[in-house]
């Protein structure tokens, strides 16, 4: 089985190197064509912003080669962010795997809401193969100033003030916006789960 | 919900834990590699290196322990000690840090905040500021709280968030070796004041001191470290206390 992860200006990719090594797969880094579209399992990882995200997958035509991906791909944080419509971050227009936008936090009042949100909260409402063992409620690491909406492909809901959809799926595509790579043991069965898909 | 996070601190010496540490379920209690890996699998919920190396060849061999840490960790971890420069900075976030804390070098030159949040995004920059209570308030000391600034730490804390510091580590030493509780009053006033999280450093002895903390400071987190070291307080006995009270917290 050969696993990619997606290299662009993301920060978190070391991380999700070492998840996988933690369960003993090797994860090859690459921004190669051929090299992703001939994955058996593609990470699109994420820490960044979404426009300066977007136009470096643009100016490397990787925009098309993720969205046109048949094999399982899994989105994380800002991954899954960009593989929503649109993200109000920036004004900035995403790649429409998923028809959810992506919007900014509010603080109903001032300095209610600490945004980025930063830090463990729970996921309910699962309902994809990649939570399988992960029970209801579990705790996920967080660190994000936008959210998906909930929409059609909400798999996973958490609760930020308002609720959002914490995974989103369709077809081959799964995405979370919490850090499943750095989420203890919890996270892990999330990862692995989507390797043996 | 969001959870109150427990954090340890581990102080490290040319690649050492510093504080002498009694664990019989690991071998190398020197080890900040092992002894993270520890307190990840027992339920803490982010760690904090800080280190205190003064040599020159200190950043290579930190790299190089980072790269070991977030390989055998799988939790969030913050580097802190010595961090000056967005050079610095990227090393470790490129080593598997999450995110960096900068103390000293932030004050003498804030628009570093200004940098560091442009180039790797606030949730990555944690501003660490120690303050004392004198004079009738609490003031920035620098250099491990050897040097004392005529600036409020309050004063400093909105400024730094101001400039996309994402979070605030205050270390109150007047509480700081105590063991008497985190100094409430400081905490409370930058957790609901600022709109960034609050971790609140310095003074834990007993678990009732953490109830008091989240409860009465509203911080977002607290962080110790002789009272996890030496095993006065065991986070999974921490982590059961706090549920009960009530306190949000991750099991």
């Amino acid at each position: 089985m050969k696993t990619v992860i997606i290299k662009y200006n993301a920060g978190n990719i070391r991380s999700v190197q070492f998840a996988l090594e933690r369960l003993g797969v090797n994860g090859t880094v690459t921004d190669d064509h051929e090299e992703i579209m001939s994955a058996d399992k593609v990470i699109f990882p994420g820490v960044g912003e979404a426009s300066t995200a977007m136009q470096y997958l643009k100016e490397r035509k990787l925009d098309a080669v993720i969205a046109g991906l048949k094999q399982p791909v899994l989105g994380i944080c800002l991954g899954m962010q960009l593989l929503c419509k649109y993200s109000e971050e920036n004004d900035t227009k995403c790649l429409g795997v998923f028809d959810v936008d992506v919007k900014r936090f509010q603080s109903p009042v001032e300095n209610l809401l600490k945004i980025p949100q930063i830090g463990w909260n729970n996921i309910t409402g699962l309902h994809s193969v990649v939570f399988e063992h992960v029970p209801e409620n579990s705790y996920m690491y967080f660190v994000h100033s936008y959210y998906a909406a909930l929409g059609a492909d909400t798999v996973a809901i958490t609760n930020y003030v308002i609720n959002y959809s914490a995974a989103l799926q369709k077809d081959n595509f799964y995405a979370v916006q919490f850090h499943p790579e750095k989420s203890a043991v919890a996270g892990a069965r999330i990862i692995e789960n989507f390797l043996n898909l | 919900m969001l959870t109150k996070r427990i954090i340890p601190c581990l102080d490290i010496k040319d690649g050492r834990t510093v504080k002498g540490i009694n664990f019989e379920n690991i071998r190398d209690a020197g080890d900040p590699v092992e002894l993270g890996a520890l307190y990840a699998s027992q339920g803490a919920d982010e760690l904090v290196f800080l280190d205190i190396t003064a040599t020159n060849e200190r950043r290579k061999t930190l790299a190089e322990l980072v790269t070991n840490i977030a390989r055998h960790v799988n939790i969030p971890f913050t580097v802190g000690g010595g961090i000056s420069s967005v050079e610095d900075v990227y090393v470790l976030l490129q080593s598997g840090a999450d995110k960096i804390s900068v103390n000293t070098s932030a004050f003498k030159d804030p628009a570093l905040v200004d940098r560091l949040a442009r180039e790797f995004g606030s949730q990555c920059i944690v501003l660490a500021i120690d303050t004392r209570f004198e004079d009738g308030d609490w003031y920035v000391y620098l250099n491990g709280g050897r040097v004392k600034t005529d600036v409020k730490a309050f004063d400093w804390a909105k400024e730094a968030v101001g400039r996309g510091a994402g979070e605030i580590l205050l270390t109150s030493m007047n509480n700081d070796g105590t063991k008497k509780g985190f100094a409430l009053d400081i905490t409370g006033q930058l957790a609901q004041h600022l709109n960034v999280p609050v971790i609140a450093s310095g003074g834990a002895g007993t678990m009732e001191h953490f109830t008091d903390v989240f409860e009465n400071a509203q911080a977002d987190a607290a962080l110790a470290a002789s009272i996890f070291h030496y095993k006065e307080i065991e986070i999974p006995a921490l982590k059961t206390f706090l549920y009960n009270k009530g306190v949000n917290v991750r099991f």
